[in-house]
């Protein structure tokens, strides 16, 4: 019963799974979306679905319920835009891989190797003096991974931002369809 | 038969009943002018800027309802197009703008008049494409005129490169459209309109919130039949006035900042808001956290991200206006019992006390300077039974035109609002009058504004579009002039417009006709002289130069907080100046 504003004080991380048309220009409307209308990307991974004519999109960003609310309707308004799901309004599984090259000295690499095991990560390529080592999993333990390895001395870390997926239903999954307007 | 894309062009344009193009050619399109220039179905309007190309399609499409189509060449065109694709992208016109592009081999490689087309024009447009393929141009035409037009409309640009222009296909023009992701919502939902019937049912004090979004529903018989049936009174936003008869004693007039006492009292008292087509836009809430503090609000609006994007929504109705206010109304018909005028007979004597308290008004001596407000009050009663269309530009002017001139009918108001584009008004105007040619066509515009696309007189001219534009000339950017008065201590930094042209030796200088009336005497006789003539007309009005436009919520005040006259510090200051118009800086400074 009042105008005010609806604002709900906490921001939550919010992982947002979007089918796209294949094509051109896509990723800078949603991406111009965001700048736009200053809701936030904290990481964004695209790339095409079996159908070659779509692309899914895993977008992690972050507000309150009013602006993840905004975000799911302006995303819904595109018009390359098929179908939106927020995935927190579902169970979900996450992940995301990190490549990581450290310097390893003699008596390191051996502690490197054993970092890797603990981890189930994999050494993809090896020089006298690094390993490159590739890590899956959930945020928490890509950071975990890197804590550990920050000792030896990481060279370089590429990411690629999370990549989600809703689990099966064991409750029904309330999935906002493309332009189902529930209002 | 093989077609050039050209030809695509026109054809396609054709099939989409347009009529009516305005545009400027540039090297990357003169294919398409070639063949624009060897048919006879569609006018060009050459148009001396491309801004004012854009803003003569947006006046068109208002005016119509149907699309406006304009065409302007690659780099520069573009650019200068950009401004009226974002007014028209604000306000919701159906424009589809047409762009040249250079040849696809050279873009991306800084070519002669190249710009980003695409980049430039993505978040001032409602979609866009970049043609690459001539067997790709009909298809994309008919999908541009599709989402232009349906849905919430908006302007959609189609960048057509050089050779795409003139290369050849097989022309097969696509009977119906299909985007998978693009499926606007036109029924609402059946139980949240119940839902809506009910809380209307219950209300004691309604009100009805109007906007745009049902002019371009085409839903004003819808809206003067719910309005009727419940007695509720109706607040218009600027871009809906017209869509409910401004004289009828249900209308309260505008809302918002310059709105009147009486619309911003009430709905800010209500205990129940219907908004319909509106976006609860800054200009209307003022300060949001106190915008209707008592009011349960429905929303009905055809964008989803309208709803709850400002406002908290009790009863949110995604749909069509038409649609949506006819189901409404089916159900009130038949649940509305008994005497709406007695059950609402409290509300409304609070309403028309709050009317008697502080009406309109403004104060004319009659050997005085003449009063803006007066020109507008004048003009309206000399042309209401010609059913004129009006056009604005943007600032006092505008507002006083929305608070005077009553209008009776939609698709009559031709203003810029979201954007607040100086400058739109006259080739506006030049739309509407291209779409109507029997029709009068005014535009009331500030002496600021009205250089921001001069040039269009020549286009005026040129294509006999016969625009009567009267120049409130007050010799400052007017409400540049009153915030500085109001809330920068009276220092008119750069709001004093030196160097202003003689309005009617300029436009005896387009071959137009100029006239000024000089004093209150004049005014009737010089307004009528205007509307007798034939071909574009602008009439010189100075007017007192330090009226304020009142009543006003101060930027992010309260709707019930207005200020409804000069502060008694600006009245003082004004004693014994302003009796005439400032000749140069000096004198308006010293005031």
């Amino acid at each position: 019963m009042s105008g005010a504003l609806i604002s709900t004080p906490r921001n939550m991380e919010h992982i947002i799974s979007v089918t796209v048309e294949n094509k051109f220009g896509v990723l800078s409307r949603v991406a111009g979306l965001f700048s736009g209308r200053g809701f936030n990307i904290e990481s964004l991974s695209v790339a095409p679905t079996l159908d070659p004519s779509m692309s899914q999109m895993t977008l992690v960003t972050s507000g309150d319920d009013r602006i993840i609310e905004q975000i799911v309707k302006q995303l819904n308004k595109l018009i390359d835009v098929i179908k939106v799901v927020d995935l927190n309004e579902t169970e979900f599984v996450a992940r995301e891989t990190a490549l990581i090259k450290v310097h390893t000295k003699d008596d390191d690499r051996a502690e490197a190797l054993r970092i890797v095991d603990i981890f189930r990560a994999n050494v993809i390529d090896s020089s006298p003096s690094t390993y490159t080592i590739e890590v899956s999993g959930d945020p928490r333990k890509i950071e975990a991974i890197i804590n550990l390895l920050q000792p030896l001395g990481i060279k370089e870390l590429v990411r690629t931002g999370r990549v989600a997926v809703a689990r099966e239903p064991i409750r029904p999954a309330v999935v906002q369809a493309k332009k189902a307007a529930r209002e | 038969m093989k077609l050039t894309g050209a030809e695509i062009f026109i054809e396609c344009l054709k099939r989409e009943g347009v009529k009516t193009l305005f545009a400027l050619p540039g090297g990357v399109v003169l294919k398409i002018f070639d063949m624009l220039h060897q048919q006879k179905d569609i006018e060009v309007v050459l148009t001396r800027h491309e801004q004012g190309a854009g803003h003569m399609a947006e006046g068109y499409a208002k005016a119509t309802g149907k699309a406006g189509v304009c065409l302007v060449t690659s780099g520069p065109g573009m650019t200068n197009v950009i401004t009226a694709l974002a007014d028209a992208y604000m306000d919701s016109v159906p424009v589809v703008c047409f762009s040249g592009q250079v040849p696809t081999s050279l873009i991306g490689n800084d070519a002669f008049q190249e710009a980003d087309n695409i980049g430039l024009s993505r978040p001032c447009t409602k979609y866009n494409f970049l043609v690459k393929d001539v067997n790709d141009l009909a298809r994309t035409i008919k999908e541009a005129f599709y989402i232009a037009t349906t849905g919430r409309p908006g302007p959609v640009l189609v960048d057509i490169p050089k050779d795409v222009s003139q290369n050849q296909t097989e022309f097969v023009y696509p009977t119906s459209v299909s985007i998978r992701g693009y499926n606007p919502t036109y029924e609402g939902n059946k139980w949240q309109i119940k839902q809506a019937a009910e809380a209307i049912a219950k209300a004691k004090k309604p009100v009805l919130y109007v906007g745009g979004g049902v002019v371009f529903s085409g839903a004003s018989q819808e809206l003067f039949e719910l309005a009727e049936l419940t007695q509720i009174p109706v607040d218009m936003t600027l871009m809906g006035l017209g869509v409910f008869p401004g004289e009828h004693p249900l209308s309260l007039g505008m809302l918002g900042m310059h709105g009147t006492y009486c619309a911003n009292m009430a709905i800010h008292y209500s205990d129940l808001v219907i908004a319909v087509g509106a976006r609860f836009d800054d200009r209307v809430t003022g300060k949001v956290s106190e915008f209707c503090p008592h009011a349960k609000v429905i929303h009905i609006d055809i964008d989803p991200t309208s709803i709850r994007k400002n406002i908290h929504v009790d009863i949110p109705i995604v749909g069509d206006c038409k649609a949506v206010l006819r189901e409404l109304n089916q159900i009130l018909r038949v649940t509305v019992n008994g005497d709406q005028k007695e059950l609402r007979k409290p509300w409304w004597d609070q309403i028309h006390q709050w009317q008697k308290r502080h009406p309109l008004t403004y104060h004319q001596e009659p050997d005085g300077p003449i009063k803006p407000q007066h020109v507008v009050k004048r003009l309206y009663e000399l042309t209401k039974d010609r059913d004129p269309i009006i056009s604005t530009d943007v600032g006092q002017h505008q507002m006083w035109a929305a608070q005077y001139f009553k209008l009776a009918k939609p698709n009559r108001w031709l203003t810029s609002g979201g954007l607040g584009t100086m400058g739109f008004g006259f080739p506006a105007a030049m739309g509407a009058q291209a779409a109507f040619r029997d029709r009068l066509v005014l535009c009331i515009a500030g002496d600021g504004s009205v250089q921001m696309n001069m040039q269009e007189m020549a286009t005026a001219v040129v294509s006999k579009l016969p625009v009567k534009i009267i120049v409130l000339n007050n010799r400052f950017h007017g409400m540049v002039r009153q915030w500085q008065d109001l809330f920068y201590n009276g220092r008119y930094a750069s709001s004093y417009l030196g160097g202003t042209p003689d309005f009617v030796k300029l436009a005896e200088a387009y071959g137009a006709v100029g006239l000024r009336a000089e004093s209150l005497a004049d005014l009737d006789g010089v307004l009528k002289t205007a509307l007798e003539t034939d071909g574009p007309v602008i009439v010189d009005v100075p007017t007192y130069p330090y009226e304020n436009c009142y009543p006003m919520i101060p930027a992010g005040g309260c709707n019930h907080e207005m200020i409804l006259e000069d502060p008694p510090e600006l009245k003082k200051k004004q004693t014994g100046v302003g009796k005439t118009v400032p000749e140069d800086k000096d004198t308006v400074l010293t005031a």
